[in-house]
């Protein structure tokens, strides 16, 4: 992997292969006969955060599982188009969604630790992969909290179950959970619309300093969170009930926010529909 | 006049409700108070732990317990996987359509096979067919029959009760489906499938007919599975039935509720618990 580029500050080298993480091209998205998302191609930087707004229904939360392939486990879905990760296409022949998945992590709308200790919770990843020494499994653990922001809050407690959490906690541990399996992409579904405002400051202060290590792609209803912590952001609309949804605009957050390209994306964010 | 013609149809069935409330309650109480009354000047230590002896089985039922319990456990340790298995299979792998369905259509029609058929059956085909004799194995073989759709859609429930976003959550980790099933959604409804489990067992301790075709009525202390026993309730119908000893036959009966309700409470106290443990 290579450190030598600064991919949110360097303009000059947009488009250069080592700083696009993600490539989607042409992408359509069926939930068995209806046509969820159609045309849908962009490039998603490295180590950046990367924005999905849009209203419910949008399609947004759809396209973010296409990118681990969550979309899978719900019979009857089918996609078209090409999803590349480092240049590899991930629905492409031989490619495992298991292994897929835990390089591309993901966080829920909902925190959902598993009924076990704290300290199972974080060591469930690296244990299904193949981890038993316990010296080793300890250090991942206290790693992944202390990166989390959670080890100071729950290091004498790390027995006790991770449900005795509070929500904004509850979250914390379900990204340390993540990271423990140490993924290149982070996906987050919502990850605060569930959790008290104190918390999602954490998290998004969260988001900022991991981003240094990681890509971090955030769906979110909040047009100031996507403000605040993005890079990049992705307007996602769909025109009209029954009609697949689109990539209407993405590009620089700050471009965005102050001087959308289209129409349609001005008028969201001006809170003119959504 | 006319609201009074409706107070009065009110307060009718009003009292028919109550009526029938209370009868609900006294059948229950009867039963229990008869059978304590009758019962609770037999319970001592000697009467829980001697053998029975002499023509009037005198003494106590020691024997019987043992057999009771011997052979609820060996049906609970034969069950258990299968129909754990079973219903991991039905909630988590099988796709759902017409097979799941004659599944789920065989097992409630199983478990309402009446008692005495299924004894029936385990007469024939454990005691003579295969030749396991009236044993503790053949009745637990039969038990876990009567058992296994009980069990089954407990477990099948549990599973299903478990939250779908904490299965993502472990697919989003790189699990793999078992991985997902076994470390996870297991440990997740155990207390659940347990509480079913242990439900199902008092229904075996309590049940007659099938141990009566399939272990036999000898008084004897089973040590192997493959020696004969008489359970509790085969002991008190004998004793009832042949006249032979009344009180000990309400001692039996006093013993044989308190066992069941046991086997209630503890899955009771288990679900409670661990909802407050998940809450």
């Amino acid at each position: 992997m290579s450190d030598t580029l600064d991919c949110a500050a360097s303009p000059a080298v947009e488009g250069a292969a080592p700083e696009v993480k993600i490539t989607v091209r042409d992408l359509d998205f069926y939930y068995g006969d209806f046509h969820a998302l159609t045309g849908i191609s962009c490039d998603i930087k490295a180590r950046s955060v990367t924005a999905f707004i849009g209203p419910s229904g949008c399609g947004k939360s759809t396209f973010l599982r296409c990118l681990n392939r969550m979309n899978d486990l719900i019979p009857g879905t089918r996609v078209d188009g090409t999803v590349l990760l480092d240049g590899q296409d991930i629905y492409g022949p031989g490619v495992d969604p298991v292994d897929l998945r835990r390089r591309v992590g993901m966080i829920f709308q909902q925190p959902n630790p598993f009924p076990m200790s704290i300290y199972d919770n974080v060591a469930y990843g690296p244990r299904l992969h193949g981890v038993k020494k316990k010296s080793e499994l300890d250090d991942i653990v206290r790693d992944s909290l202390e990166r989390a922001n959670l080890w100071k809050e729950v290091k004498d407690i790390l027995d006790r179950g991770g449900l005795t959490l509070s929500g904004g906690q509850q979250q914390r541990l379900c990204i340390a959970r993540v990271l423990a399996v140490q993924p290149d992409v982070l996906l987050m579904d919502e990850p605060c619309s569930a959790i008290d405002p104190t918390s999602v400051q954490k998290i998004e202060d969260l988001m900022a300093e991991l981003k240094s290590s990681v890509t971090i792609i955030i769906v979110t209803h909040n047009m100031q969170q996507a403000a605040r912590t993005s890079d990049e952001t992705a307007f996602f609309l769909q025109e009209r009930s029954g009609e697949p949804a689109v990539l209407v605009e993405f590009g620089r957050t700050a471009d965005i926010f102050t001087s959308p390209k289209d129409k349609r994306t001005e008028d969201y964010i001006t809170g003119r529909f959504g | 006049m006319k609201r009074d013609a409706k107070n009065l149809t009110n307060t009718l069935a009003l009292a028919a409700f109550w009526v029938a409330g209370i009868t609900t309650v006294v059948v229950l109480f009867a039963v229990i108070g008869y059978v304590f009354i009758n019962g609770a000047r037999q319970i001592s230590p000697e009467f829980i732990f001697t053998n029975p002896h002499g023509v009037n089985a005198e003494g106590g039922v020691w024997p019987t317990i043992v057999a009771t319990l011997y052979v609820t456990g060996l049906a609970m340790l034969l069950v258990t996987p299968v129909a754990v298995l079973a219903a991991v299979y039905l909630a988590e792998y099988a796709v759902q359509g017409r097979l799941v369905r004659t599944i789920r259509f065989a097992a409630d029609t199983l478990a309402s096979v009446p008692s005495i058929v299924m004894g029936l059956f385990g007469l024939a085909l454990f005691v003579e067919s295969m030749g396991l004799g009236f044993s503790v194995i053949s009745g637990a073989l039969a038990l876990s029959f009567l058992m296994l759709p009980i069990v089954m859609r407990t477990t099948e429930e549990a599973i299903r009760a478990v939250p779908k976003y904490i299965r993502w959550g472990s697919y989003g980790l790189g699990a793999s489906k078992w991985q997902t099933v076994s470390r996870v959604v297991l440990p997740a409804a155990a207390s659940r499938i347990i509480t079913g489990i242990i439900l199902a067992a008092g229904r075996a301790v309590g049940e007659t007919a099938v141990v009566i075709f399939t272990m036999g009525t000898m008084i004897n202390t089973p040590i192997l599975p493959t020696d004969p026993g008489r359970s509790m309730t085969v002991h008190l119908y004998q004793l009832s039935m042949e006249g032979i000893n009344m009180p000990a036959a309400f001692g039996t009966a006093l013993l044989l509720m308190a066992m069941v309700l046991a086997f209630n409470l503890s899955a009771r106290w288990l679900l409670r618990r661990n909802r407050r443990m998940q809450g």
